[in-house]
């Protein structure tokens, strides 16, 4: 083999397990603290894209002092290439609301919301049951911890920390200034919790299988597992549990349909990665093993040699262009200059150098946007851009 | 004890109290970090973004305006990587915003052709998005024009409607490429919630919110010879036309003002604080009456607390939102509809003009003052009361049209006949100013004694809290007013619509058992209002604030009974204080509007 | 009280006045009406004391609160980058001959609206599509013409 590490497929997340009675039970009668340390000890991190460290999150937050604090299960799960959260929601609900209890408990929050996103509303109804027959067993236990979902109506942004809590308040999702971060100042301007929906999973596996179990898994700096949605020219689309740290030669080699031009990594607001990268790249958080190492909210889009990079570039531009929230100027005016730049330099209106002066937009997008959405349209952007130069211009 | 944190600005090592911004830190030390949606009259937003600035070590840039100083920043406010960011991001602003300066109503007077200007931004290489975008200009309102092309989204306006106005007549609608700044639905401004009062006008920096202005119209009736044109001149603006003419806030211009707009060709330069002596007289007698009926005769019909009724900012939001109240307000039209319908019967007999003949003209420090002056109510002379409404602003576009040198201007007198007026007049232009010059006439009315105040001077109504409250006790009234011995009269002072929901909702929670409340709809009152130079803030309208009370103490006459030519307008023309004719000229009614 | 002003009433009665249960009032007139007309607005804005125009700011955000009128059923193409690849344009040319409306119109029975939307989260069974809650997947352009038949013969 001429590269190190190989696919590791693993079954946690999805392995139907009836003792989630058990799991909080026997999790709540430890001290918050030792949760906590648990949590910081497997090296958790955020599995929505953006890998905050998820112990450190729920410490800080239970350090807030404040009457009222929240737990907010993100399932806005919007960015292009991602259905996972969908599949948890509809196969393992439990854990995920196992895990917002336990994290109500460490944290000292009573309350807790999944913000679902609109187009998932059919899962509402069989979620409210798995709900209704939880909430009865916390009573049972004495656990003073409600959940009731929110549901979201059709805005990307509002996977944004703060955007979400906009929306939940009633208002336009717009991203907030940070600081302060909502560990400090979140939902109704208390200290909040918001982790993926994924993320709480793995916290239910570290409760059950302990932290060891967990950290065990990936490779250094990216540990556990990550659920991986592959779509686009698979021949095996689909969701798949993966040990982070795989190099995404690996990966194509599994997935790809033998033709794999390049694979977008992390959605739109992810990377493009050629095929004569695919060796030199790893899947998992910053702290390189291999070559470069790309952070994923778990989206992989295969994309073979019948693909126009252009197009693939035009649709996530117009999907941003769309869903920018619109408050800052970088991103909302950013995104429209770079959707008509690319047209018009695959039009002849504009020369091929203009492509640079758009590379240098998006530097200022990364540098100076509000929130995330405006700072990674620049990944995509710049990956395809530099790497299928030639398929940008006329 | 304060907490401080020390940071370090472009090298220089700073202390600065925890929680401040890097802009106030920044601007402490004289370093000047532009902005566009950054307002000091509003709440941080962070979104232009043209503020950015480098904390050493963070990978990202930071909003200046929006990030709080941390112990051991080391901020660059003009690196390499900030000046490059931050010029890009004012083309960005161009390229979305219709940048046909020249033919710009705010040309010359602009934040964003400042800041181009200062970044010197001499290509533009991104695509023009306004010509793509079918994009149309709202000019049905008659006080307020606003093109969408213009706009740069800092949501300023946004912010003032809600945060200074609670009026919520613009709102941020859609999102990403399509966002913008909406009225309910978009609706034309004249058809919503709107209350004129312009403070949007005054807070965007750019021209996509203006006045619509009437100077043309102004210049043709003043070159019209069959035409007598008569200029009166609202309180507020004498403290606020010098900043248009490059002087610094603060300074009073009343005589300079005056013969300025003689030179201009008025042929008759005449005062709006004339009437606001004569609203004293009406509204005061109103509340007198209203008192007796609400004391005496237990009368259920009439309602008090008597709101003023000047501002038609004011008017418009209470028609909207409060309409349960508007017998509330006073009866009494503000002081430019009377002096309007005065102009064209009391003083063109006087004068022996035809009325038809007669272009009334007034100079307001307000925007709204436009509206009220179409109001179909407003034509008790038999044609329209006032035919155009300049605001400070227009009428210092005149006289720079005029080639006038301001500065040099020869003080000059008011003419006669509705020019005389006492300084209770003029402190009409501040907040509470209403509400102390009524209480000088009232009290001395009621009592035969001046107010029991050390010149006159009644502080506990002035100032910029945002509510005010006052009482005074009435004490051995003549024997007409015996009922009134011993009432403590309670009072309340509002400005900024924000603060006028704040009373409004008092009373109807049956919290507030004021008797008169006096109801600025702009922040700081007139002399804060949405047609006075811009910027706005704080500070300045605390600088035209101690210009107006300065103006009053100088005067010889301080009450405005005591005004001569108020006394000859009742003994020659009206009789009396509410007496028929003051009833059919001066007092008018109100309509309930929706509330969107 | 009419019905729209009974039904925003419930709403306010079940969520709450504050400002928290915006979206789920307007989410439960759009449940019932399919759009927020603008008397809607206005009664919700009075109902829970907001101002309209920020009623129709916040609405307007969100793409699934539909401001203008719209049919019984709303179906949304998918239109991002899996679902593009897969052949939506084939799907969306199928319904639009079949419904005889462009994107964004609705059929004269006010039975059908078009629109397109973003990444549905189906891109592993792409093209996906929604009408109202509905998620359809893999729909090819013989699989949606059956479809919509069998919203067709419904009664409405």
């Amino acid at each position: 083999m001429a590269y190190s590490y190989q696919l590791k497929r693993v079954d946690f997340i999805f392995r139907n397990e009836n003792d989630w009675e058990k799991v909080l039970s026997s999790t709540i009668k430890k001290k918050p603290d030792e949760i906590i340390n648990e949590l910081i000890s497997s090296e958790l991190k955020g599995r929505g894209g953006a890998g905050f460290p998820t112990g450190l999150k729920w410490k800080l937050t239970a350090e807030s002092k404040a009457s009222d604090k929240y737990v907010i299960c993100n399932a806005d799960e919007g960015e292009p290439g991602t259905f996972k959260d969908r599949e948890i929601l509809s196969k393992v609900p439990y854990k995920v609301l196992t895990a917002m209890a336990v994290c109500g408990y460490v944290t000292g929050a009573k309350e807790g919301f999944i913000y679902l996103r609109g187009e998932y509303k059919f899962l509402e109804k069989e979620l409210n049951k798995v709900i209704d027959e939880f909430q009865y067993y916390c009573k049972e236990i004495n656990l003073d911890f409600s959940i009731k979902i929110f549901m979201g109506s059709g805005a990307y942004i509002c996977g944004e920390e703060t955007a979400l809590m906009e929306s939940m308040e009633g208002r336009r999702g717009e991203p907030r200034n940070k600081p302060p971060f909502p560990t400090q100042a979140g939902y109704m301007d208390k200290p909040t919790v918001v982790n993926n929906v994924e993320t709480l999973v793995h916290t239910w596996t570290i409760f059950k299988y302990g932290a060891k179990k967990f950290y065990d898994l990936g490779v250094q700096y990216s540990r556990g597992t990550k659920l991986f949605s592959v779509s686009g020219d698979t021949p095996k689309p689909g969701i798949y549990e993966l040990e982070l740290g795989m190099s995404l030669q690996d990966f194509v080699y599994e997935f790809g349909d033998g033709d794999t031009k390049a694979v977008q990594v992390g959605g739109a607001s992810g990377f493009l990665v050629p095929r004569k990268k695919f060796k030199d790249t790893a899947i998992g958080y910053e702290g390189k093993l291999v070559g470069i190492s790309l952070p994923t909210g778990g989206s992989m889009m295969l994309f073979n040699s019948s693909r126009s990079m252009f197009n693939v570039l035009d649709n996530y531009l117009e999907f941003f262009r769309e869903e920018s929230c619109g408050q800052c100027t970088p991103c909302r005016v950013g995104c429209q200059q770079l959707l008509l730049g690319i047209k018009a330099v695959k039009r002849g209106e504009k020369p091929a150098a203009y492509l640079d002066k758009l590379l240098k937009l998006t530097e200022t997008m990364q540098l100076t946007a509000k929130c995330g959405l405006g700072q990674s349209v620049a990944n995509s952007f710049s990956s395809i851009v530099e790497n299928f130069r030639e398929e940008m211009i006329y | 004890m304060e907490k401080k944190v020390n940071i370090t600005i472009n090298g220089l090592p700073v202390e600065v109290k925890k929680g401040k911004t890097i802009l106030e830190a920044a601007e402490n030390q004289g370093i000047k970090i532009p902005t566009l949606c950054y307002h000091k009259d509003l709440c941080v937003a962070g979104n232009c973004r043209v503020c950015v600035v480098e904390v050493v070590g963070q990978k990202r840039l930071s909003a200046a305006c929006a990030t709080p100083c941390e112990d051991g920043m080391e901020i660059l406010t003009n690196s390499l990587k900030v000046r490059n960011s931050r010029k890009h991001i004012i083309e960005l602003i161009l390229a979305e915003h219709n940048s046909d300066c020249t033919k710009c109503y705010r040309n010359g007077n602009c934040e964003l052709q400042d800041l181009s200007s200062e970044y010197k931004i001499m290509t533009q290489d991104f695509i023009e998005l306004a010509p793509l975008k079918n994009y149309t200009i709202d000019m049905f309102s008659p006080s307020i024009i606003k093109d969408d092309s213009k706009c740069i989204r800092c949501q300023r306006c946004v912010r003032t409607c809600a945060e200074l106005q609670g009026v919520n007549a613009l709102t941020v609608a859609y999102k990403g490429d399509r966002m913008k700044i909406s009225t309910f639905f978009e609706k034309p401004m004249n058809a919503v919630v709107c209350t004129n009062c312009g403070q949007c006008v005054n807070h965007c920096p750019t021209g996509a919110l203006v006045e619509k202005n009437y100077i043309e119209e102004v210049w043709a009736a003043i070159s019209d010879p069959t035409k007598h044109v008569v200029a009166q001149t609202a309180p507020a603006v004498r403290v606020g036309l010098g900043e248009e003419m490059g002087m610094k806030p603060g300074e009073r211009v009343t005589g300079k003002m005056v013969a300025a707009l003689r030179r201009l060709g008025f042929d008759s330069v005449l005062d709006t604080d004339f009437t606001a002596d004569l609203t004293i007289m009406e509204e005061g007698t109103e509340l007198l009456t209203r008192l007796k009926k609400a004391l005496v005769d237990k009368d259920p019909g009439v309602k008090l607390p008597m709101a003023t009724s000047c501002s038609p900012g004011w008017i418009k939001y209470i028609e909207h939102l409060y309409p349960e109240y508007l017998d509330n307000l006073s009866t009494c039209k503000s002081p430019q509809q009377m002096f309007g319908a005065l102009a064209k019967t009391y003083y063109a007999k006087a004068r022996n003009i035809d009325p038809e003949n007669i272009i009334s003209v007034s100079i307001m420090p307000c925007t709204a003052k436009k509206f009220e002056a179409h109001r179909p109510e407003m034509h008790d002379s038999g044609f329209r009361d006032v035919d155009f409404v300049l605001t400070t602003r227009e009428l210092a576009i005149m006289i720079k049209q005029a080639g006038l040198d301001f500065e040099k201007l020869e003080p000059a007198h008011y003419d006669r006949l509705m020019g005389e007026s006492s300084g209770a007049g003029v402190i009409f232009g501040a907040t509470g100013g209403v509400m102390e010059a009524a209480l000088r006439t009232a009290y001395e009315l009621v009592t035969g004694r001046e107010v029991p105040f050390e010149n006159l001077n009644i502080d506990t109504v002035r100032g910029l809290e945002g509510v005010r409250k006052a009482s005074i006790i009435i004490e051995n009234p003549l024997e007409e007013w015996a009922f009134l011995d011993g009432v403590e009269l309670k009072c309340a002072v509002a400005h900024g619509l924000v603060n006028a929901k704040k009373v409004m909702d008092a009373i109807k929670a049956g919290k507030a058992d004021f008797h008169f409340v006096e109801i600025m709809a702009c922040p700081g009152g007139c002399l804060g209002g949405g047609g006075q130079p811009i910027p706005t803030n704080p500070e300045i309208r605390q600088k035209r604030a101690e210009a107006i009370y300065a103006e009053d103490s100088n005067l010889p006459i301080r009450k405005s009974h005591e005004n001569p030519e108020i006394q000859k307008l009742y003994n020659d023309f009206l009789i009396k204080p509410l007496g028929e004719l003051s009833h059919h000229l001066l007092h008018t009614t109100y309509t309930k509007r929706e509330r969107f | 009280m009419n019905p729209i002003q009974s039904l925003i009433k419930d709403l306010v009665d079940q969520y709450g006045r504050n400002r928290e249960s915006l979206l789920p009032v307007m989410q439960g007139v759009v449940r019932q009406e399919m759009y927020l007309s603008e008397y809607s607005m206005v009664e919700i804005a009075r109902e829970m004391d907001i101002p309209a125009a920020e009623v129709f700011g916040t609405a307007t955000f969100y793409s699934f609160l539909e401001t203008k009128p719209a049919g019984k059923y709303i179906i949304r193409v998918c239109k991002t980058i899996t679902c593009a690849m897969k052949g939506k344009n084939q799907l969306l040319f199928a319904i639009q001959d079949m419904l005889k409306i462009k994107i964004g119109e609705t059929t004269p029975d006010k039975r059908f609206t078009l629109l397109e939307t973003n990444c549905l989260g189906w891109c592993h069974k792409a093209p996906a599509m929604l009408i109202n809650d509905d998620v359809y997947t893999e729909v090819t352009p013989e699989r949606v013409r059956e479809i919509l038949s069998g919203y067709m013969k419904e009664i409405i």
